[in-house]
């Protein structure tokens, strides 16, 4: 029912610009944006390793850094979708291990080529974000509950199915099987630049976000995302498909933990089932500093891409500093905090007008 | 002229809660219909049938003769009816733009590099809401921004530009001030004068008189009066609203005890 043509009513009111709703200024609108708290933090952050850090600033120490936040950050932008359409899901960081745990025992129990498990690990991984998804749509529970069940769930599975296959707590490594080689190549590569090392899942992640920010600022699927997650009964009530947005929002957090695992098997050739716990609520740090609003609504992908960059230079620039690691939890959390309060303030003033 | 909607002897009931029973209510081109009631009257049950957000359970439901059961609120939207909601139906931290189409948005190219059409949308859409007589500096200004008035406005700018043939208003004059009140009214007149069927939610039986051509009162989910303007005067429509025949009730009963 789209009508391009514009019709000029018979009882046209007179415009008039009351006043009130004057041009914000540049600078408000610079301000206003979503990552700009993260990006403040983060320039902060790397003025502070670089000071007492001199090896911080080499080419090599960056690219530690940015495979740390890589690995982080291609997490990062599913949550970040997830919670701007208004939903958020604790099940994400086991559900890495849960995807490189069935890639590796269905190839290494059946003798097959590793791409037949990495396909039955992607089928899985869908499946458990379409389940979390269609629970929710159906229930109308909230997405805590939800996810913390599955999240408990896949916790008890990666542990007892592992054990009960491989009778160990690791899978057996899967470096000499058909396929390793070109699949290791995909998802857990090294490239040699100048004299620099370089992991893929930099470039993988550089790429999904640039995908991530065209969907969601370019696309109708991205407006709908915003819509969902700002107002989801004024979204269905002008013909936005609520449940489907949500189902395939949790399914691409499905999609993005499939690749992490993925490249974690192949990076490590073999699989801790006790991994991933506790890394949903990094995933989740890492957008709410980027800027997104936890209540949904509102937020951007270079956001939480900056985040996971922070959090990339804290882990490592402490190890530069030789200050003790222990400390690392403890900074991330008064960095959130800082980030959280850097967001709220930058907020306010932009919207004041 | 034929009307677009009809309802015949419509209910709803929830378990076993009947929130409407036996209503009957006609939407015609270019008329505007007000249905006016209290609290609990049952005018957003009504609203909620006609729009697709809930089906009827008893009653005939008919757009331009055929009946209908509405499954979704995009079924009536592609029948050509477009509901305002009181909460506004808009999504208050999104650009003004992108609130104008939502659910509707233009896009250029093919999938999968199929992607909004920026420009072509905020063109249209200053264009409509300038004929709205709402000019905004910054169409990318977030929708919560704005005034109330000028809130009810873009959606009804965005109903009417989508090829509404009827437009539902649910209360848009309840949170306003006067001034905006009168903003309002005057889109629902232009409304009518573009040929729209208009249904007119509200529970102020002024702003009621002021524009509409036929009016039902509701009262504990059922229909209490039916008229054209031409039977009935402002002071009736207030007193119908206010309570009627219980209100003479009330009074007499107040009365009798305070006499001497």
């Amino acid at each position: 029912m789209t009508t391009d043509t514009t019709v000029e009513p018979t009882a046209a009111p007179r415009p008039v610009g009351d006043g009130r709703t004057t041009r914000r200024s540049p600078l408000r609108r610079l301000l206003g944006r979503p990552e700009m708290g993260a990006l403040v933090g983060a320039a902060a952050v790397y003025v502070l390793f670089s000071v007492v850090a001199p090896t911080f600033r080499q080419l090599d120490s960056l690219s530690t850094v940015l495979y740390q936040a890589s690995t982080l950050g291609i997490m990062g932008i599913a949550v970040a979708l997830l919670m701007i359409g208004g939903e958020f899901d604790l099940s994400a960081g086991v559900a890495v291990t849960a995807s490189a745990l069935t890639a590796s025992m269905f190839a290494f129990q059946l003798t097959l080529n590793v791409w037949a498990g990495v396909l039955v690990a992607l089928v899985l991984s869908l499946a458990v974000g379409a389940l979390n998804g269609v629970l929710l749509v159906r229930t109308g529970l909230p997405s805590f509950l939800i996810t913390l069940a599955t999240f408990l769930m896949l916790q008890g599975l990666n542990l007892a199915v592992t054990k009960a296959i491989t009778g160990n707590v690791a899978t057996n490594s899967i470096r000499d099987m058909e396929g390793f080689e070109q699949a290791r190549s995909v998802f857990a590569a090294t490239l040699t630049i100048g004299d620099t090392q370089l992991r893929i899942t930099v470039l993988w992640w550089l790429g999904f976000a640039a995908l991530a920010t065209w969907v969601l600022l370019r696309t109708r699927y991205g407006n709908w995302v915003f819509a969902v997650g700002g107002n989801a009964e004024s979204a269905r009530a002008v013909g936005v498909p609520v449940a489907f947005v949500r189902i395939s929002l949790f399914m691409t957090v499905g999609l993005a933990a499939w690749f992490v695992g993925m490249h974690q098997l192949f990076a490590f050739n073999t699989v801790q089932s006790n991994g991933g716990i506790g890394n949903e609520l990094l995933y989740i740090a890492a957008a709410v500093i980027g800027g997104c609003l936890l209540t949904g609504g509102y937020g951007s992908i270079i956001g939480p891409a900056i985040g996971a960059f922070l959090f990339g230079m804290a882990n490592q620039g402490i190890v530069y500093a030789n200050w003790d690691p222990d400390w690392f939890m403890f900074f991330l959390g008064a960095m959130l905090l800082l980030a959280v309060l850097l967001n709220l303030w930058v907020r306010r003033q932009a919207t004041r007008r | 002229m034929a009307p677009v909607i009809e309802l015949r002897a419509v209910g709803k009931s929830y378990g076993n809660i009947h929130a409407l029973h036996g209503v009957d209510l006609t939407v015609e081109p270019g008329r505007v219909g007000c249905v006016l009631g209290d609290n609990g009257a049952g005018k957003s049950t009504l609203i909620k049938i006609i729009s697709g957000l809930h089906r009827h359970t008893t009653g005939e439901f008919l757009i331009d003769g055929q009946p209908v059961r509405l499954s979704s609120p995009r079924e009536a939207l592609d029948r050509g009816i477009a509901t305002v909601y009181q909460d506004l139906a808009t999504v208050t931290l999104m650009p003004v733009w992108r609130n104008f189409f939502l659910g509707s948005e233009l896009t250029c190219g093919r999938w999968p590099f199929q992607s909004l059409d920026i420009p072509r949308m905020r063109r249209i859409a200053d264009t409509e809401l300038r004929a709205m007589g709402i000019v905004l500096d910054d169409l990318d200004q977030p929708v919560g921004s704005l005034s109330g008035g000028q809130r009810q406005s873009v959606a009804i700018a965005r109903a009417i530009h989508f090829g509404a043939r009827v437009l539902i208003l649910d209360e848009p004059t309840a949170a306003l001030g006067v001034k905006q009140s009168g903003v309002v009214l005057r889109y629902v007149a232009a409304a009518r004068e573009r040929g729209l069927g208009v249904v007119f939610i509200t529970h102020n039986p002024h702003h009621a008189y002021l524009v509409g051509d036929h009016f039902t009162v509701l009262r504990l989910g059922a229909v209490e009066l039916s008229a054209d303007r031409s039977a009935v005067d402002l002071d009736q429509l207030t007193h119908q609203m206010a309570g009627g025949a219980e209100l003479d009730e009330l009074r007499h009963e107040l009365q009798g005890e305070s006499a001497p």
